[in-house]
């Protein structure tokens, strides 16, 4: 080997690298650090100048002293005079203090990027080189600006030398991440992906990570880079393991470029055309031969590279999951990889299988490791790999399984790892929740949960388990037994006293028959679990009480003692305070008419989208799980509760059998924010003044529910309606942002909408807006409804209606705006108008803005005002019929699509819909009586537009083909276009 | 790859490499977490981990742990020959490696490693390539006669 200087280079450095190192303590290091700054910073500013060699030691020098992790404020002038020099070394000392310690000194920079420039001119590839590295390592956006046009040049360049090519390309790599706007595509872009047919491995090796990047971003500018990869792979893959000479490793040939080349295919679908397709299906194909084959060395270099070449072909056929034949292989090939004895690829198997269970394809052959995995969860010893494990029984779960595998999961949480425990929860909790069939089996699995790592189980958990018992009421006698019984353990979490002071407020009826769990019994159980709870369980704890008088007017007095007692009723705490008060005078004063109408047993909950769910989604980050939920959301149809009516109102939940919102007794998760302080003082004036109004000559039901539930009845504040005139005119209180653009589901909402005229038109966990509309000829009217679902009032709540575009000169549309700040149901909805001047498609946009918990919400909606709302059916015979479709048969006049099925073929349905569109739906004209035929007039103030439309089923193959003929043709393809969506 | 870190078993950090832009601090703290949580682990561990949102690879050689950040879609198992190579070219640059070369020379291992990979991605993986590079390099250094006269400090 060449020369090494060892040091000898530079002796002085030398010197005072074993100077630290023979330092004993940390504070003679800093005491020998600070006489070495001293002396430099002395030589620095000394009158001499300093020749090359001095100044690349002492430069060096301080980027030892940097590397310790020292801080080092000067120097930097001096390694840029090492940039200029002639000698390498100098040069090269100068590069690497740059590219270490970059400051943004604009002077700096400025002469940085001139010496870089200059090296870039040089025409030396060495100096090239290094100048290219530094750009590299420092990457930042002034080089972006000074160098982003001159790179692509030099690596396209036809007399560039190999080595520069390579350095060129991950130089702009680099370049491309920090600062892509400044990285403009050009003629280059072709040739950069011909640098995939370089001659030099090294040269494709460098370029196409640079491709990959850039195929991300521009896939449609890149895409010929497919063809090029897949042929080049075949080439690699095919070669005998000595042809490709140095960029054998290991007997493997090339492996980093085979894996970058099937990164690079990663990025685009499968290739279309059927050559490339076969050439590349054999590459996978040969890769997974090989793997069978016996291995060439027993070193585990050898295997390593195979192996990542396998895993990496193995997340391409995961990527494409579109041929059944490799994912099996595949998993198989994983399969065994369960069972070898390298750490490493066992764990590799269970991530890469993760994936593939989420492939309908793999997943039942992913489902026969079942047992491996669950060995693998119990006596692996590290437990990265144990997480690997866990994460892909969560993943192969269905409904064929989930007992076992919530078992194991279950008794794995008993010993598992501090680390990975809430993760853990959370997923049994989803598992439970999703593949529950029998809703005991959940009952016992949260509760079980809680027993076995209650600190783990978060509220979005209990809150979940509390969720479904209401929910469902052939569990609710068997949950309120086994929370019974899971309290009369003498140390039990106070999770489960939060879940047992809750269902035994609702339900501890059902279990009140038997002697062994009466009223008083369950009573004492509880409230001697009282005083070792924090606040927010012991005020759960006090509601449930409360409910407890209800249920069981003989715990009356002995709850009232309680809370009647000091400790409650002049608590410290104010919230505890006032629900002792509350519930004192409550339980004292209302007649048993009124306890039980505001004691009511919870209404269901809203079904929406598991709150847990979205707590992992979170907690992974997104796309974490989103392809496995997905899937199953495919395979499994029904999700637990999702059927059956809901409540009637919304705004009933939150208002939970406490009087007071606290965020103990939020269960929906969404009012987690609210205000503590601010809501009990109120509700509490508003108590008072209900009572002493009312005396104690047992007030009237209608009165006492509306003071005491004042989230559920209160009217609404303000109902100023008025009449605005035009569109686009917002309120002055109106925060000032900009409407956001349309929600990306608006299109969806809209199109529900297009054979109906009534319902609800978008829903979220704060508002649900209703629809009435009514049309007539060219006019139409419609009420939006606005329902406040939370217990709070929004504050400048504002809708405006516009028309984007050249909608405007199509369509008028004028709202009358009533503020809706209160709460439930706005008695006054709000009312748009409608004058269809012209045929349109587009739709007006509907924003609304309005402030909850101090967030401003802004969100606009497509208003469902649809081309087809202005028809007139016009009915004919069938000879008029097709007189009229030929009249109309010039090829712009006719709009057709052939399309699958989305909803049922049923005759009736389809009838409804037809109707529905405004048409007139014509019998006996096609001699094809499965057809529908529909005519109709569309009223403008200008025009009227004949409109023909012939609707034909395939019930066999699930298909339609939908034809209009309108005498416009624009009406004709909007048309066309809605109806596609609603059959 | 996210960046690189060459630690001793004591800790030590000997070499460090940043492919993507962070402050000094935010630096500083990964190292210090980073070597603390790979030196806790045991011999027998597997070579990655998910360590906050990057994958890690790791392997340690004699007294000192190689050690990569990489990104989510990235392969382990060619990470992990990535430092393989790595130690090999400065194996055969210094002849049989040991800690103290790297100690010693650390200006050196920066340049062989900007000569495999740059911007975080292999540049070069043939090991005459590079070392030809490096060479090449190397015999423009100046004799060293030139220095003799120059005073140590």
């Amino acid at each position: 080997m060449p020369a090494v200087s060892k040091g000898d280079g530079m002796r002085g450095l030398a010197v005072f690298i074993s100077d630290i190192r023979n330092c004993k303590s940390k504070e003679a290091e800093i005491k020998r650090i600070n006489k070495e700054l001293a002396n430099i910073r002395s030589k620095f500013k000394g009158d001499k100048a300093l020749d090359g060699y001095s100044k690349k030691k002492y430069v060096c020098k301080l980027l030892f002293i940097f590397l310790l992790g020292h801080d080092i404020d000067f120097g930097h002038m001096e390694a840029v005079n090492l940039l200029s020099s002639n000698k390498y070394t100098e040069k090269q000392i100068g590069y690497l203090f740059i590219s270490v310690l970059v400051n943004s000194n604009s002077e700096l920079i400025r002469l940085i990027n001139n010496a870089i420039k200059n090296d870039l001119s040089s025409r030396n590839p060495t100096f090239m080189c290094l100048a290219l590295h530094c750009i590299a390592n420092v990457g930042s956006r002034e080089m972006a600006e000074a160098f982003a046009s001159e790179i692509p040049r030099i690596l396209v360049a036809g007399d560039t030398m190999d080595s520069v090519k390579q350095s060129a390309a991950l130089c702009l790599l680099r370049l491309y991440k920090t600062s892509p706007d400044l990285v403009m595509m050009g003629e280059w872009t072709s040739r950069v992906v011909h640098l995939l047919n370089d001659q030099h491995m090294g040269v494709v090796t460098a370029a196409i990570s640079l491709i990959t990047c850039l195929s991300q971003k521009n896939p449609d500018e890149f895409k010929t880079c497919v063809s090029l990869a897949v042929s080049r792979l075949s080439r690699i893959v095919s070669s005998a393991s000595t042809d490709l000479q140095d960029y054998t490793y290991y007997f493997v040939p090339a492996p980093w470029l085979s894996c970058k080349l099937l990164r690079l295919l990663q990025c685009y679908p499968p290739p279309e055309d059927g050559a490339v397709k076969g050439r590349l299906v054999e590459c996978l194909e040969t890769i997974l031969n090989k793997a069978q084959e016996p291995p060439k060395s027993k070193k585990v270099q050898h295997s390593n590279a195979k192996n990542a070449i396998l895993f990496e072909a193995i997340s391409l056929i995961i990527h494409y999951d579109s041929e059944p034949n490799l994912l099996v292989r595949a998993c198989n090939q994983l399969g065994q990889f369960l069972q070898h004895r390298e750490t490493n690829l066992r764990y590799l198997a269970l991530e890469s299988m993760c994936t593939l269970a989420s492939s309908e394809f793999s997943h039942e052959a992913v489902k026969t490791h079942i047992e491996t995995v669950i060995n693998a969860l119990k006596t692996e010893r590290d437990v990265s790999v144990r997480q690997r494990a866990a994460d892909l029984l969560y993943a192969m779960c269905d409904r064929s399984n989930a007992k076992q595998i919530v078992a194991e999961m279950l008794s794995y949480l008993e010993t598992a790892d501090y680390s990975i425990r809430e993760e853990m929860v959370l997923k049994v909790a989803i598992l439970a929740e999703k593949y529950a069939v029998d809703y005991s089996w959940y009952v016992d699995t949260i509760l079980n949960l809680i027993r076995i790592a209650g600190d783990y189980v978060s509220e979005e958990v209990w809150y979940r388990v509390i969720q479904i018992v209401i929910n469902r009421d052939d569990v609710q006698g068997y949950a309120a037994k086994t929370v019974f019984e899971a309290l009369q353990a003498p140390a039990c979490h106070e999770n489960m006293v939060k879940v047992g002071g809750y269902i035994l407020g609702e339900f501890g009826n059902l279990i009140a028959g038997d002697p062994r769990s009466s009223p008083l019994v369950q009573f004492n159980l509880l409230h001697s679990k009282f005083h070792l709870c924090s606040v927010p369980t012991r005020a759960l704890l006090l509601s449930a009480y409360i409910k407890f008088i209800n249920l069981f007017p003989e715990t009356k007095a002995t709850i009232q003692e309680v809370l009647r007692c000091d400790s409650q009723i002049r608590n410290s705490d104010v919230e505890l305070q006032q629900r002792a008060v509350e519930y004192l005078k409550l339980s004292s004063i209302a007649s048993t008419d009124v306890l039980a109408t505001v004691l009511e047993e919870m209404p269901p909950f809203p079904e929406r989208e598991s709150s847990i769910l979205a707590k992992l989604k979170k907690k992974k980050g997104p796309g974490a799980v989103s392809v496995t939920e997905l899937e199953d959301n495919k395979r499994e149809g029904g999700e637990l509760n999702g059927e059956g009516d809901r409540g009637p109102d919304p705004a009933a939940m939150a208002s939970s059998n406490a009087s007071t919102p606290s965020p103990s007794a939020d269960l929906l998760g969404i009012r987690s924010a609210a205000p503590v302080g601010a809501a009990p003082t109120s509700v509490g004036s508003l108590l008072v003044d209900v009572f002493s109004e009312a005396g104690p000559a047992a007030p009237s039901a209608a009165v006492n529910d509306d003071g005491f539930l004042r989230d559920l009845e209160q009217p609404t504040e303000t109902s100023d309606s008025l009449l605005v005139e035009g569109s686009g005119d917002s309120d002055s209180a109106s925060p000032s942002e900009d409407p956001a653009p349309p929600l990306s589901e608006a299109d969806e909402l809209l199109n529900k909408f297009v054979c109906k005229n009534n319902g609800v038109l978008f829903e979220n966990q704060l508002l649900q807006i209703g629809i009435k509309s009514e049309y007539r000829q060219n006019l139409g009217r419609m009420y939006l409804f606005y329902g406040n679902k939370t217990s709070v009032q929004f504050a400048s709540f504002t809708t405006t209606v516009s028309c984007p575009g050249e909608l405007q000169s199509q369509l008028n549309a004028s709202d009358q705006t009533s503020g809706t700040t209160g709460r439930g149901w706005s008695p006054d909805p709000t009312g748009t108008q409608h004058r269809v001047l012209t045929d349109f498609s587009d739709a007006p946009l509907l924003n609304i803005k309005f402030r909850y918990g101090g967030a401003l919400q802004n969100l606009t909606l497509k208003l469902p005002v649809t081309i087809n709302k202005f028809f007139q059916p016009t009915e004919m015979t069938s000879h008029d019929f097709f007189q009229r479709w030929k009249q109309l048969s010039q090829p712009q006049q006719e709009a057709q699509k052939i399309f699958k099925a989305n909803h049922s073929m049923d005759t009736e349905v389809l009838k409804a819909k037809l109707l529905g569109l405004g048409t007139a739906l014509l019998d006996d004209v096609d001699p094809n009586s499965e057809n529908y035929v529909c005519a109709g007039v569309i009223q403008t103030k200008g025009q009227q537009v004949g409109c023909l439309l012939r609707l034909e089923p395939n019930g066999q193959a699930q298909m339609y083909r939908l034809t209009l003929r309108c005498s416009k043709d624009s009406v004709s393809r909007r048309l066309c276009e809605l109806l596609a969506e609603q059959f | 790859m996210q960046f690189m870190l060459l630690f001793s078993r004591q800790g030590k950090l000997r070499l460090q490499k940043w492919y993507v832009p962070l402050s000094d601090k935010e630096k500083k703290k990964i190292t210090r977490e980073l070597v603390q949580t790979v030196l806790a682990r045991k011999p027998k561990m597997c070579s990655f981990l998910e360590w906050r949102d990057m994958k890690i690879v790791y392997k340690r050689y004699a007294s000192l742990y190689f050690c990569c950040a990489i990104e989510n879609q990235d392969n382990e198992l060619i990470t992990l020959e990535i430092i393989h190579r790595y130690v090999e070219l400065l194996d055969k640059y210094f002849g049989s490696v040991c800690e103290l070369d790297i100690i010693f020379n650390f200006e050196k291992a920066y340049f062989i490693l900007d000569e495999f990979l740059l911007g975080g991605e292999a540049q070069e993986t043939s090991k005459k390539n590079v070392l030809k590079a490096i060479e090449q390099a190397d015999l423009l250094q100046e004799p060293r006669h030139e220095y003799f006269a120059v005073p140590v400090y």
